[in-house]
């Protein structure tokens, strides 16, 4: 599938993306970014106004909603009030005409998978928000349209659950081998889920691509922010060519390769660090290393431990595992090494240097054994 | 909720003594319905004995039941052409986008504004042109299109989520298919109650079928009360209130049947 609108309003704008068969692609960006409209225009729900949308090799752009041969989850579920779960489950079946008795032997399948079997017989509104979020995936699996569309399917539901229902679609997902498009707000959301992630904002595409090579190279400073919780530290930065060194925040003062920094450009930079990029001092760490840094805020979540300090005009945070007996306004050392930042320019916010050294949180299975 | 006992006693005598003052007129009109001339002229609220004379009288000097039965198919089609009419329209006012659609909405919405009266006189004309006097046709077809019905539906329709037409949308319904499978359903409330209000709205109208019908082909029941009036100069009030009993029986009927359903979609309407 291919796919480039161009909306005359530039609501969505140079969109050009192909989403493999089978692919679970998650469309993620904060609210107002175009992304339920993007789904909307491949369910035929909303006009395209220009470029072409491709389903298989077929051209989609003036096809009705169900000759598209997908289904969708919508964020309120839209299950049909006035009948049962069964009905619900069984309604596109019925219009398109399916004999009655697959009907009944596909719908007890489906609700089979979901568990969905002894709430058969009941109304939409006595079930709880669980459920209903169910019923609702029911419908859109057992129509059997090898795409499907979801529309923040989870954001109704308590933490507890979404957490359950990720891993739930996921697994019915892989099991069916369903294409999916999935959007989310939710960056949790998309990194759990999705094989590959288009970050959208204002309507335009930041990156795509695998979860984890977005978090590592983020493409620009919105997508760095936008990915990871807590999101990466930014700040300005300048290079200083004459020291080998690069002024980040107009107070850190990291000493550059000499090789690197004639890579680095003149103009003004926005250097990017991950917060658990920011190493605790220890005692023999030598102390021209160190930066000394007064905290500012403490959150101790048990097995890890997120405080914040000011480097300059900016709040920082870094994360450590463990729990951490820090108060604020105390004054402790960290380590910032050069090769865990990003580097953006400023100016277009196109990254020019990736962050090399991941060094303590990214493992291989060689580790284990 | 729990409310202490001298409360209670003084809300159920408020209930009590309001429902009697408002059900008095039909009471008195029961117990007329069993007295004789005389009894009635002393002034007595007690019948002495209740003796079905007048009923008798009543079915013998008019064609009673014919006049029910021509009541009964008045207001059965107005009440489901009324519902086809304004279903559909306020379907069309909610889900379909066309130029000028909230303009042609207030436009039909301010011919409330316009008392039926003032348009009785062209209407009537109407009629007569087409050769509709004395038919069902000439009685039913002008009270089809019934701009309060319009707008209670509306504000049913809009209601529902815009997710449920899309959801049928990519499940292949058709425009049609998802009004008569999902719309009407989900309605039921609202329709009831517009369906109960059209039906005895109907039911009691008076002038209309006075200047529609000039025979008794297809006269309704209100005529038919008034006709009891006017025949002899000293009217026998018990005959008439014997023919009062017999008419509102539907309409009290309906009433209790559908109490619980008028309620309700009567309440919607004005919280949306």
């Amino acid at each position: 599938m291919s796919k480039s609108y161009d909306k005359q309003v530039d609501v969505i704008s140079n969109i050009n993306v192909t989403i493999e068969p089978g692919e679970f692609f998650v469309l993620v960006g904060p609210s107002g970014c175009g992304k339920s409209t993007m789904l909307r225009m491949i369910a035929g729900l909303e006009t395209i106004t220009s470029g072409t949308l491709k389903i298989g090799d077929q051209v989609a752009n003036h096809l009705s909603p169900d000759k598209r041969d997908l289904s969708m989850v919508f964020q309120n579920y839209a299950l049909y009030p006035h009948l049962t779960v069964q009905q619900n489950i069984t309604f596109g079946l019925d219009v398109k005409k399916v004999k009655k008795a697959t009907q009944q032997e596909r719908a007890a399948e489906v609700a089979e998978t979901l568990g969905l079997t002894d709430y058969l017989k009941r109304k939409p509104r006595e079930l709880s928000g669980g459920q209903r979020q169910r019923v609702a995936l029911a419908r859109a699996i057992v129509s059997e349209s090898p795409i499907c569309l979801m529309d923040e399917p989870l954001s109704n539901l308590d933490a507890k659950l979404r957490a359950h229902m990720r891993t739930e679609i996921r697994r019915i997902q892989r099991k069916l081998g369903i294409t999916m498009i999935y959007v989310t707000h939710d960056q949790v959301e998309a990194m759990t889920m999705g094989d590959r992630i288009m970050i959208l904002h204002e309507g335009e595409i930041q990156q795509v691509g695998k979860p984890i090579d977005i978090y590592n190279n983020p493409a620009n400073p919105f997508v760095a922010t936008f990915i990871g919780s807590p999101p990466m530290n930014l700040a300005y930065s300048d290079a200083d060519k004459k020291a080998s060194e690069i002024v980040i925040g107009d107070i850190l003062r990291l000493p550059v390769p000499s090789n690197e920094i004639i890579t680095i450009p003149e103009y003004q930079l926005i250097a990017g660090i991950r917060p658990e990029h920011l190493r605790p001092a220890l005692k023999e760490s030598p102390e021209e290393d160190k930066l000394y840094v007064v905290v500012t805020n403490v959150e101790v979540l048990g097995n890890e431990t997120v405080f914040s300090f000011k480097l300059g005009t900016n709040e920082w945070k870094a994360k450590w595992s463990g729990q951490w007996h820090i108060e604020i306004g105390d004054s402790i050392p960290i380590l910032i090494d050069y090769g865990a930042f990003c580097l953006f320019e400023a100016r277009t916010g196109d990254l020019i240097k990736k962050s090399t050294d991941l060094g303590n949180v990214v493992f291989g299975k060689e580790v284990l054994v | 909720m729990t409310t202490s006992l001298p409360k209670k006693i003084w809300i159920y005598f408020l209930l009590i003594s309001t429902s009697f003052l408002v059900f008095f007129p039909v009471m008195y009109a029961f117990l007329i319905s069993f007295m004789t001339g005389p009894e009635l002229l002393q002034g007595k609220f007690l019948p002495q004995s209740f003796s079905l004379d007048n009923y008798i009288k009543v079915f013998d000097r008019l064609p009673l039941l014919n006049y029910l039965l021509n009541s009964f198919i008045v207001s059965v089609s107005v009440m489901l052409g009324q519902l086809a009419v304004c279903s559909l329209a306020a379907y069309a006012f909610v889900f379909i986008h066309f130029k000028g659609r909230d303009f042609i909405f207030f436009l039909f919405i301010s011919t409330m504004m316009i008392p039926w009266e003032a348009t009785m006189i062209p209407n009537k004309f109407t009629i007569q042109k087409l050769d509709w006097l004395n038919t069902y046709q000439g009685l039913t077809l002008p009270f089809f299109a019934l701009a309060f019905g319009t707008f209670l539906l509306r504000q049913h329709f809009k209601t529902i989520p815009k997710e449920l037409h899309e959801a049928s949308q990519i499940a292949g319904l058709s425009k049609f298919a998802f009004f008569r499978r999902v719309i009407l359903p989900v309605s039921k409330t609202s329709l009831v109650t517009l369906g109960a209000y059209g039906f005895l709205t109907t039911w009691n109208m008076y002038l209309w079928p006075l200047l529609i019908t000039t025979n008794k082909s297809v006269r309704t029941v209100q005529i038919g009360l008034k006709q009891l009036q006017s025949q002899e100069t000293g009217t026998e009030w018990g005959v008439v209130m014997a023919g009062v009993i017999v008419v509102i029986i539907p309409t009290l009927l309906l009433l209790f049947l559908g109490q619980k359903q008028l309620q309700k979609g009567l309440s919607q309407g004005a919280l949306k």
